[in-house]
């Protein structure tokens, strides 16, 4: 008996964590993973999707359709800032991390400025459940089925839709994929705006849980790119992996040492494989594969 | 003249200046204070009050024909909070805008990061936050409640009410590891135990294994100490896992207003000892709370540090224009008298000599299942007399140094 308790408990925070770093990852890993933007910008993405998601939720929409509108909302961002910035700057990568920065710094001041310094909390749905001595949030199990549903939902567009042969010839050899007369730039348009609108779901998603603050994108930004960096550019063969080696080690560490420990445990797994595995663990796979 | 309004034009937007000199008195000479607050970033929410009061203040001040007949004049910077942007800004207020006083700081991070450079250019800083105590520096003068104000209060009536159990959840630096200690300290003295202690860097936002360990431990209360937007996120989590336990704390609700922030009941059962919120029904505090709102209809909450920070300029005021100068010096003779006083929002006020630090009315706020705030206790004029009793005094010596619980100023 109390060794399931405790099988439950190890359970929940591996759930927990994983979720937290697959949510926060999987729009970076479309965006900086496949298509080389390095996007610090992310976070604002987020933060944009918990802030519509929060306000629809005010103006009286239930929560999943809240949630669904500022997804909506973040990848229409999406499409905006690649139109504006990030269409100029793929052929220099490096360019979008100052772009991307300055969005970012505009996003969060531009936020602070029009809504001010907070906004309303819309509350945890569902309640709680009981597991031996402890009780648990059920909407926690709520997110780790998110998660498993965004791998899943990603791994089908980009593996059995057109669109996603398309996006995936485009962004291997464009001028292959230009040349076969596929709207390379359509379909850049639409991959950067479906991280961006990931990103947002991510945000609506973890609102009802957090602070709604302008600076609340910086919260998930660490443990996307250490997921994103450690996964490699495939979004299922890495950060699915990523994610669920990174959520062993961060609440293994935070259990046994704490918060603390959890960050150190990840940025040392991060430095760990970037020197074993150069390209990730998505990189390794693939290479064993061919 | 078209010259010199272009001057003043250029100066402001080199410097952000906020200029409160009317016309009548631009031809004086201004007594310029600097104002050095986190408008944005992780601590915003709880400081733009700040900022907010000083200008009020500032403007009745002004009104009333300002301080000895000078207007005064506040160039305010945004801090973002960001300890390297508070020691850039205080470098630039004290050597190339030479303000006379500085109103400086929520994080006690961002003090420390300061408090050096206040010290090696002679400045004179007002520090109007609550804090973990223990500074003693003739450069500063602290308008905020600190521990032997919150603590001694709050956990030994916690202990009472609820058992002697007791589990800390603090923010990992300085502010969280010295009160913790603090909490320490009280709860061995009042034969209780701690049942668990456990520090969060600042920044995260996510609390399932700090939650599951609270209910491992089992206390009676929990005392939280976390500081930031991200680490306010602890509440809602705790509330919808179901955690149930009362909460005590010296930051919440009176600094982050969180109980207006979060759908309830997630901060039901959190007991604050705060020296004010905008929910104290006296007459005096619904005058200053009907003011601000007044000026800044906008403001989310009238929180306790915006009250320290208006009452601290109403001081600065009297200090000077007893000192009859804004020399530090000189003002330090008028504060080493012991009777610099007012009659601020929440009661009466003192500076200690000793130490610099201030006398408090501290009220225990209660957040009720809707939310909702009462006051089961009040403590008339709580002195800041931890640092006295240990052996600081700046009257005779100026250390100019932080001091805790295990390692206390030297005997005189």
């Amino acid at each position: 008996m109390d060794i399931a308790t405790l099988a439950f408990s190890a359970l929940y925070q591996f759930g927990d964590a994983f979720a937290f770093l697959v949510l926060s990852a999987c729009g970076l890993a479309v965006i900086f993973g496949m298509m080389g933007v390095i996007n610090l910008a992310h976070g604002e993405f987020i933060m944009c999707g918990a802030y519509v998601t929060a306000a629809t939720v005010h103006a009286g929409l239930p929560l999943p359709l809240g949630i669904l509108c500022g997804t909506l909302a973040s990848a229409f961002v999406g499409v905006l800032v690649e139109l504006l910035v990030i269409r100029h700057l793929y052929e220099r990568p490096l360019d979008t991390i100052v772009a991307t920065w300055g969005l970012s710094l505009i996003a969060t001041q531009g936020t602070l400025i029009l809504v001010g310094s907070t906004m309303a909390g819309v509350g945890t749905p569902f309640g709680s459940f009981q597991v031996g001595a402890y009780s648990y949030s059920i909407y926690r199990i709520v997110l780790f089925a998110a998660a498993l549903g965004v791998l899943g939902a990603l791994y089908a567009l980009f593996n059995w839709t057109r669109f996603g042969v398309l996006a995936r010839a485009t962004i291997q050899v464009p001028h292959m994929a230009a040349a076969l007369g596929v709207d390379t730039r359509l379909i850049y348009s639409l991959t950067f705006a479906c991280g961006a609108g990931l990103a947002g779901l991510a945000g609506g998603l973890y609102a009802p849980t957090m602070t709604l603050v302008p600076t609340m994108g910086a919260t998930f930004i660490m443990e996307a790119f250490v997921t994103v960096v450690i996964g490699g550019a495939d979004v299922f063969l890495g950060t699915a992996p990523a994610g669920g080696i990174l959520a062993i080690v961060k609440s293994g560490m935070t259990s046994w040492q704490g918060q603390l420990f959890g960050q150190i445990g990840l940025l040392i797994a991060v430095i760990i494989v970037v020197r074993v595995l150069p390209k990730g663990i998505s990189g390794f796979v693939l290479r064993e594969r061919t | 003249m078209t010259r010199s309004v272009l001057r003043g034009l250029r100066a402001a937007a080199l410097t952000g200046t906020l200029v409160f000199a009317s016309g009548a008195y631009a031809a004086e000479n201004p007594i310029k204070l600097g104002v050095l607050e986190d408008q944005s970033g992780d601590f915003a929410a709880a400081t733009i009050g700040k900022v907010h009061a000083i200008q009020l203040a500032a403007e009745e001040i002004n009104k009333a024909g300002g301080i000895m007949g000078r207007p005064l004049e506040l160039v305010t910077y945004d801090t973002q909070s960001d300890n390297t942007r508070y020691q850039e800004f205080m470098r630039r207020v004290l050597q190339r805008d030479k303000v006379d006083a500085v109103f400086a700081g929520f994080s006690s991070a961002s003090r420390e990061a300061y408090r050096p450079i206040v010290d090696q250019f002679n400045g004179f800083a007002f520090y109007n936050n609550q804090y973990e105590g223990g500074v003693c520096d003739g450069h500063m003068v602290v308008t905020g409640a600190v521990p032997e104000q919150q603590f001694s209060t709050l956990i030994p009536y916690m202990m009472q009410t609820y058992g002697k159990k007791v589990y800390t959840l603090a923010a990992d630096y300085n502010f969280g590891q010295i009160s913790a200690e603090w909490v320490r300290k009280i709860v061995k003295e009042n034969g209780g135990e701690m049942a668990g202690e456990e520090f969060i860097p600042l920044g995260v936002s996510q609390f399932s294994q700090s939650i599951q360990n609270i209910q491992k431990a089992k206390p009676d209360f929990v005392v939280t100490l976390l500081v930031g937007t991200a680490q306010a996120s602890y509440y809602e989590q705790a509330a919808s896992a179901n955690v149930n336990l009362p909460m005590a704390s010296s930051v919440n609700v009176g600094q982050g207003y969180e109980h207006k922030r979060f759908k309830p009941p997630s901060l039901k059962d959190m007991y604050v000892t705060t020296n004010y919120i905008e929910e104290i029904d006296s007459p005096k505090s619904k005058e200053f709370y009907a003011k601000f709102k007044a000026k800044f209809p906008n403001e989310p909450y009238v929180n306790q540090e915006a009250e320290n920070s208006y009452l601290a300029l109403y001081l600065y005021k009297q200090m000077v224009e007893r000192a009859k100068s804004t020399n530090r010096d000189e003002i330090r003779k008028v504060i080493a008298m012991g009777d610099v006083c007012m009659d601020a929002p929440e009661g009466k006020v003192c500076i200690d000599p000793k130490s610099q630090h201030m006398s408090h009315t501290i009220y225990l706020a209660k957040v009720g299942a809707d939310h909702s705030i009462s006051f089961p206790k009040v403590w008339e004029d709580i002195k800041p007399y931890w640092l006295g009793d240990a052996g600081c005094d700046l009257t005779k010596k100026d250390p100019m140094a932080q001091y805790t619980p295990s390692n206390p100023p030297p005997k005189p």
